[in-house]
Formats: C-alpha cells, sequence, structure tokens
C-alpha cells in the first residue's frame, strides 16, 4: 500500500460528487497529486474546478466518494471522525482566503487554538508557557509582536492572514495547504504573504500546496497542477515551463 | 480547554444571551421566595397547632365522657408504653362566654375544656401562650397579683406596639374594680335619697342606674344573697357542690373558680395593631354549659379570669376557654356519687421524641373499640388544613417552574441565533482539529454557564428577599400606603420565611437543569455542521 518514493503526500483516482436536489453535480473526477516533501505546489484552475475540493479532501475536512490518499505512506481516507479531527489537527494546518481568525480571540488566542484544541484543560495549564513561547516567537517572525494583544478586528488584512498562517503552523505540521491566501488582499500585501509563505518551504522546507486562480499567484510555487473539470490537465514545473 | 475559553468570551461579549436568562433569575428568585414564606407559614402553623393538641387525642364519643381516666390511661400505657412521655385527661364542652361591657351583655359561643393545672403543660406548648411569666413555667388558675406581660413574650421585636391595658391586671384591678362600684353604689344610694325628697322625674333615671348596677357589680354579693337563705340546709347537694357559694364573699379579697379564656375572645386588636381589651385578669364572666345529665341541662356559673391564652391561631384563641378540670367534673355532674370516680372527655397523649405517631395510633385504635373511642393524632385533626397547605405549595411550585420553563425556550431561540452566527467559527474550529462533541460541548458549557449567572444571581436575589421579606413589605406599605400583611388576620406579628436548602438546592438544579436541556437541540445542531459548508457561511 505505501510508497515511500511517492514523497509526502499522495492522492490517487480521486472521486467526489455533491447532490443538490435531484442532480449530482461530479466535482472531482479521479484526480492524482503527488507532493513531495519540502516541495511548494500551485494547483490552478478555474472556478468550480474542483481545487478547493481537492484541498478541503487533502486536509480532511471532508470525505472523498473514492480514491485514496495517503500521507506519509498511511492511508488517510476512510478513517473515523475522531482520528480525522485528531489527524487535522496535527499534521495539516490549513490558511483560508478570508483568513478565519476567531472574533472573540486576539491574535495571539487564536495562533493558540489549536493547542488549545489538543489538549485538555489540566493538560493546557501544563504545556501552556511552552506553547505560548512558540506562538510568540511565530508572531515576531512575521512582524506582529507588537500585536498580540489586537483582536482580529483591529488588524489589517494582511495582518491577518499573517496570524492565520501562525496558527498554522504553530503545530508543526507536515503540510501546508493555502486557499487563495491572497484572494482578499491588495496586491503588495498578496506579494508579502507569499514571500512568507515562500520563505517558509526555503528555510524551513515546509511542504505547502497553494490553491490560486491567479497565474502569477501560482507561479510562485515550484510546480503547477492545473485542474480542470475535475481532472488534473497538466502539472508542469514552473521552471521547465518558463523556459519552454 | 478552547471550550472553557470560548464560553467565557461568549459570555461576555453576548449581552443578549444574558438577557435570557433574566427569567431564569426572576423564575428562581421567586420560587425561592415564595417557598420561604409558604414554609414559614406552613411551619408556624403547625407549631401552634401542635402546641395546642398533643401527640394523640384520646377522645369519646359521647359528651359525658368516659369513666375512670386513670384505667384509660394505664391501659393506654401498656399497650403502647414505650412511647409515651405524658397523659393528661381533659373535659371539653361546648358553652357560651358571657360578659359585660359597659352596661352591656357580651355572649361569645365557646369550647370550655377543662384541664389538669399540674399535667397539662407537659403534653403541650399550653404553657408558652400564657400572659404571665409565672403561669408560663407553672399553671395556677388563682388570680396572680399583676406582672402580666405587656408586651407580648412571643414576639422577638421590641418596637411593636405593647398591652399598656395589662399593666395593673390582677388583684389590684380587681380591687380597683370592687372599688369602683362601691363608691358608685353609695353614690348612687345617696342620689337616691336626695331624689326620694326631690321631684318625680329624676326617680325614674335612679332606676334604670340601678337596674344597671345591679347586674354590673353586685354579682357575686346578689348570688351570695339568693343562696343565703338555703345555705344552712345541710341536705342541699347543690350546696355541698359548690360550698364556697355558700358563704357571703368578698370580691376584693376572693376569686371564683379562676379560667383562662383566649385572647381574642376578651380583645381585639385596632387599626394601629395595639390590642384594645374587653375583660381584664381579675374581672368576673359568667359560663353556661350543658350538664352530663341525660338530656344535658344547661347550667350557669361565675368564674374569674386569671391569664389569657394565645397561640397567635385566630381559630383557638377565638374559641377556647379553659378551666381546672376538677372544677368542670364537680359543675357538669361528671363524678359518680357511689363510686367517686370523675369521667373526662379525652385523654391528651404525648410521645416520646421520634415516635412514630401513626404506629402508637394504630395500636390504641386495635386495643379500644372504635365505636366507643376515636383516637387521632394532631394531624388527622388537621388533616384537610395541612393536606390544603400541601397541595398549594406543589401548585404553586409546577406553576412558578414553568416560569423557568419558559426562560428554557428563551434559552433555546437565543441558542439557535448564535449557533447560526457562529457557524463559521464551528467551521473554523472544526478545521483546527475540534471534534464534533467539542463544539457540542462548547455550547452546552455555555448553556450552564448561562444558567449558573442566573440561577447564581436568582439565589441571592431570592435569599435576600426572603431574609429581608419584613423591611420589604414595611417598605412596600410605606411607599403605597396600602397594608400588605395584616397581622391581625394572623395573629403573626411579621411574615415568617424559612429557608430550606434542600428545597433551595433542587429549584437551582432544576434552573440549570433547564438552562442545560435547552442548550441541547442548538447543541446538537452545532455539532452537526459540515466542515466545509460551515467555513463557506458567510
Amino acid at each position: 500500500m505505501s510508497d515511500t518514493s511517492a514523497g509526502l503526500l499522495r492522492v490517487r483516482n480521486l472521486r467526489k460528487s455533491y447532490r443538490s436536489g435531484d442532480s449530482r453535480l461530479e466535482v472531482l473526477r479521479g484526480v492524482d497529486f503527488d507532493l513531495a516533501r519540502g516541495e511548494f505546489v500551485s494547483v490552478v484552475g478555474q472556478s468550480g474546478s474542483g481545487k478547493s475540493t481537492l484541498l478541503h479532501l487533502m486536509g480532511l475536512l471532508d470525505g472523498a466518494d473514492s480514491g485514496e490518499i495517503t500521507l506519509d505512506g498511511t492511508r488517510i481516507d476512510g478513517l473515523s471522525a475522531s482520528r480525522r479531527d485528531r489527524l487535522r489537527n496535527t499534521c495539516v494546518g490549513m490558511v483560508f482566503q478570508s483568513y478565519h481568525l476567531l472574533p472573540e480571540l486576539d491574535a495571539l488566542e487564536n495562533v493558540l487554538a489549536p493547542l488549545m484544541v489538543r489538549h485538555g484543560v489540566f493538560e493546557w495549564l501544563r504545556v501552556r508557557g511552552e506553547a505560548r513561547g512558540r506562538a510568540r516567537e511565530l508572531l515576531d517572525r512575521f512582524g506582529l509582536g507588537g500585536r498580540l494583544r489586537h483582536k482580529p478586528r483591529q488588524l489589517s488584512g494582511g495582518e491577518m492572514q499573517r496570524v492565520a498562517i501562525a496558527r498554522a503552523l504553530v503545530t508543526s505540521p507536515r503540510v501546508l495547504l493555502a486557499d487563495e491566501p491572497t484572494g482578499n488582499l491588495d496586491e503588495a500585501t498578496g506579494q508579502g504573504i507569499l514571500d512568507t509563505l515562500g520563505e517558509l518551504n526555503h528555510a524551513d522546507g515546509l511542504s505547502i500546496v497553494l490553491v490560486t486562480h491567479d497565474a502569477a499567484v501560482a507561479r510562485r510555487a515550484d510546480r503547477i497542477v492545473r485542474l480542470a473539470a475535475g481532472r488534473v490537465e497538466e502539472a508542469v514545473p514552473v521552471a521547465a515551463r518558463m523556459a519552454g | 480547554m478552547y471550550k472553557l475559553l470560548l464560553c467565557w468570551r461568549y459570555l461576555r461579549t453576548r449581552w443578549i444571551a444574558l438577557a435570557s436568562v433574566v427569567s431564569v433569575t426572576l423564575g428562581v428568585a421567586t420560587m425561592i421566595v415564595v417557598n420561604a414564606v409558604m414554609a414559614g407559614f406552613s411551619h408556624e402553623m403547625q407549631t401552634r397547632i401542635h402546641g395546642i393538641l398533643s401527640d394523640i387525642v384520646f377522645e369519646s364519643h359521647s359528651l359525658s365522657g368516659f369513666q375512670d381516666p386513670q384505667w384509660h390511661m394505664d391501659e393506654i400505657r401498656r399497650a403502647a408504653g414505650d412511647d409515651i412521655a405524658g397523659m393528661t385527661p381533659t373535659v371539653a364542652v361546648p358553652a357560651m362566654l358571657n360578659f359585660q361591657v359597659r352596661g352591656q351583655w357580651v355572649t361569645r359561643q365557646i369550647m370550655f375544656i377543662g384541664i389538669d393545672e399540674a399535667s397539662h403543660a407537659q403534653v403541650s406548648d399550653f404553657g408558652r401562650y400564657l400572659q404571665h411569666p409565672a403561669n408560663r413555667t407553672q399553671l395556677s388558675f388563682d388570680l396572680r397579683d399583676g406582672g402580666y406581660d405587656t408586651v407580648d413574650s412571643q414576639q422577638t421585636e421590641s418596637t411593636l406596639p405593647t398591652r399598656p391595658a395589662l399593666e395593673g391586671a390582677g388583684w389590684p384591678h380587681r380591687r380597683m374594680r370592687v372599688e369602683r362600684e362601691r363608691l358608685w353604689r353609695q353614690k348612687l344610694e345617696a342620689d337616691k335619697r336626695v331624689g326620694a325628697a326631690a321631684a318625680a322625674p329624676t326617680r325614674s333615671v335612679d332606676q334604670q342606674v340601678d337596674a344597671v348596677l345591679a347586674a354590673t357589680a353586685a354579682d357575686a354579693p346578689a348570688v351570695a344573697a339568693g343562696t343565703d337563705g338555703t345555705a344552712t340546709a345541710p341536705a342541699d347537694p347543690f350546696r355541698k357542690a359548690r360550698p364556697e357559694e355558700g358563704t357571703r364573699m368578698d370580691p376584693a379579697k376572693e376569686q371564683f373558680t379562676g379560667i383562662v379564656p383566649g385572647i381574642g375572645l376578651a380583645s381585639f386588636r385596632d387599626k394601629e395593631g395595639i390590642d384594645r381589651f374587653l375583660v381584664l385578669p381579675g374581672d368576673d364572666v359568667k359560663v353556661t354549659f350543658p350538664t352530663a345529665a341525660t338530656p344535658p341541662k344547661a347550667v350557669s356559673d361565675t368564674f374569674t379570669v386569671v391569664d389569657f391564652y394565645e397561640s397567635k391561631m385566630s381559630e383557638y384563641d377565638s374559641n377556647f376557654v379553659f378551666v381546672p378540670i376538677a372544677a368542670l367534673q364537680r359543675m357538669r355532674g361528671m363524678i359518680d356519687p357511689q363510686s367517686g370516680l370523675a369521667s373526662v372527655n379525652s385523654i391528651q397523649i404525648k410521645l416520646r421524641e421520634g415516635a412514630d405517631l401513626d404506629r402508637v395510633r394504630d395500636t390504641l385504635r386495635k386495643v379500644f373499640p372504635a365505636d366507643l373511642y376515636s383516637v387521632a393524632t394532631w394531624r388527622d385533626k388537621q388533616g384537610p388544613l395541612l393536606m390544603a397547605v400541601d397541595m398549594e405549595m406543589s401548585v404553586l411550585n409546577i406553576l412558578l417552574f414553568l416560569i423557568i420553563a419558559v426562560a428554557g425556550f428563551g434559552i433555546l431561540a437565543i441558542f439557535f441565533m448564535i449557533v447560526v452566527e457562529k457557524t463559521r467559527d464551528i467551521g473554523i474550529l472544526k478545521s483546527l482539529g475540534a471534534g464534533s462533541s467539542g463544539i457540542a460541548g462548547i455550547f452546552l458549557g455555555y448553556g450552564l454557564f448561562l444558567g449558573i449567572v442566573g440561577a447564581g444571581v436568582g439565589l441571592a436575589l431570592g435569599l435576600g428577599i426572603a431574609w429581608n421579606i419584613n423591611a420589604i413589605r414595611a417598605g412596600v406599605e410605606w411607599c403605597t400606603g396600602q397594608r400588605v400583611f395584616d397581622p391581625s388576620i394572623y395573629y403573626f406579628y411579621k411574615i415568617p420565611a424559612i429557608v430550606h436548602p434542600f428545597t433551595v438546592a433542587w429549584i437551582i438544579l432544576g434552573a440549570l437543569g433547564i438552562a442545560v436541556g435547552s442548550s441541547v437541540l442548538p447543541a446538537l445542531r452545532a455539532a452537526r455542521l459540515h466542515p466545509v459548508e460551515a467555513l463557506r457561511h458567510e
């Protein structure tokens, strides 16, 4: 079953359909996808091409109809709900277009949220110091050291997205899944976010899957996978394509 | 951990949810207050009823009673000896009390109860309800030489109206009255002598006054004078039974047989709450009662009031008149001339602490035939009243609990709104790895938090009102000028309130249960949300 040469994340013949009324909408029609360890891959495609759905399935937010997903050589599709929750908490970090921060919590608490979800009350009291140190470190690194106690509504879009990235990284995930992370930002701020992602990929060797509809954004990745009508149209290494 | 944090944050940022809890607060507070006051009234009433009735009352059906109470008491002791702490015989007959107020005769229907002054206080709280401190320790039917309470001994607040009328009660009052009557008589006689010489019209007025006076003051001398002629006849059984009437008595130095009427018979409470007395200890009254003969004949006799009985149950205080049992037995002819054995109507039995009332009653019922004797506990005697109070309490509790239940629906509605509002946050939490049970936990915990806040404030409010109910009543009366609680109805000076911790615990638990229960459905809905759809929710 496992195939170590295939790298970190491996998706085979993934199918997913949604039912709306009587009609059945097939979103993914047998997608194959590979992510090597330390690789930065962009998934592009038009609206409705199934790129977000692919990301949600890889992020275990949803279950596939058929096909298999392997993380580090282990099948992660068809797990029980509680194991899926656990895996999502420990192995996957997700960043969304509209940041998805919790409005009641400040920046630091938002970053700590995944760790709070992981630990019970008493366990949390034990690990709290360490967790806070790590969260502060991440926020410092993203230039938010002075805004720890600010609520999301007091932050700009770029700041919110960096808080969201810090939250995704605080659990030291094996893969970062980003769904249009620059979609709500102006170009300069978007570039800043992409620089941050690029740096994380280069310096820390973080494996990243970036979903976008913007070709310019996609070009920041090592490789681009193009989805159309629920299938992979082409997978092109960016360098090769630029050369061609 | 995130559950607690989020519950706490939601609690602090969602004021609308706190508003929904106000009805929980009010419901809890109302229930605590109503239960405390009802329990207070019920306790007060039970204490009073139990204070008047002994634990078990052993009675004959017939008004003339049963002979040889000692033999009956021995039998009772033999049947249930272990549980019996004390017994006393009593005779109770319906009678009429007559006394004179400003020349008018006032007649009251009463229950005339013969008691054994030595043992009666041992079987009930009878002694506690008397107005002379010495009588409270040991009742005596001899008139006391003053010293009656001018302040109700059963009340605890000193600001309440006193009873100045009782200041000179007892022998001083009696002597003063006799002296006043003597002076009146002298004056009248002097007037009569003058009037005899004067014109005729004044004479008729004098005659009227004379007639009134004859009734007012000279009762004793008149009776004495009436029987004087027969006093020398030794064969007269009547004279033998009541030797004190055979001789002329001096009302300033002597008294008739002492009686203790209920305070409600002799006084009334005016608008200011001050007791006005029609009769005082030291005054003489007449009582008409049936003899034990068949058919009964009505006989009358004169008695001296020696104290008042105040149980604060107006039903009893305006009905009972106590008299020495031996005197009543003699006057009613309840003593068998051959055997010399006296009859009694009933035997009051006091049980040991912790004895099972109903079991002793059933034992006695087995020994004594039901067609001759009735055996009843004090609860049986007041059964319908006590049951009515209990039922009233449970109905009120159900109704009030419905208020909290209504509050539950408020919480339900508001929680559904919050779940809809927080759909995206729920999606975020799920994307961070929170499980469905964790999400449900947030909302259940939030419900519990709200319940704790609501019930806690309600608890504080309820206890505050229950413990200060009399101050609050005074405040309301001052503000509205309307009398909220009329002591003359209940004969309590203040509203009694007893807070039972057990009841309070039930109310709080019920309120918390409703708060958590009504958050179950919204919590389930939140838990079932699909993470992807929740994240897309705008």
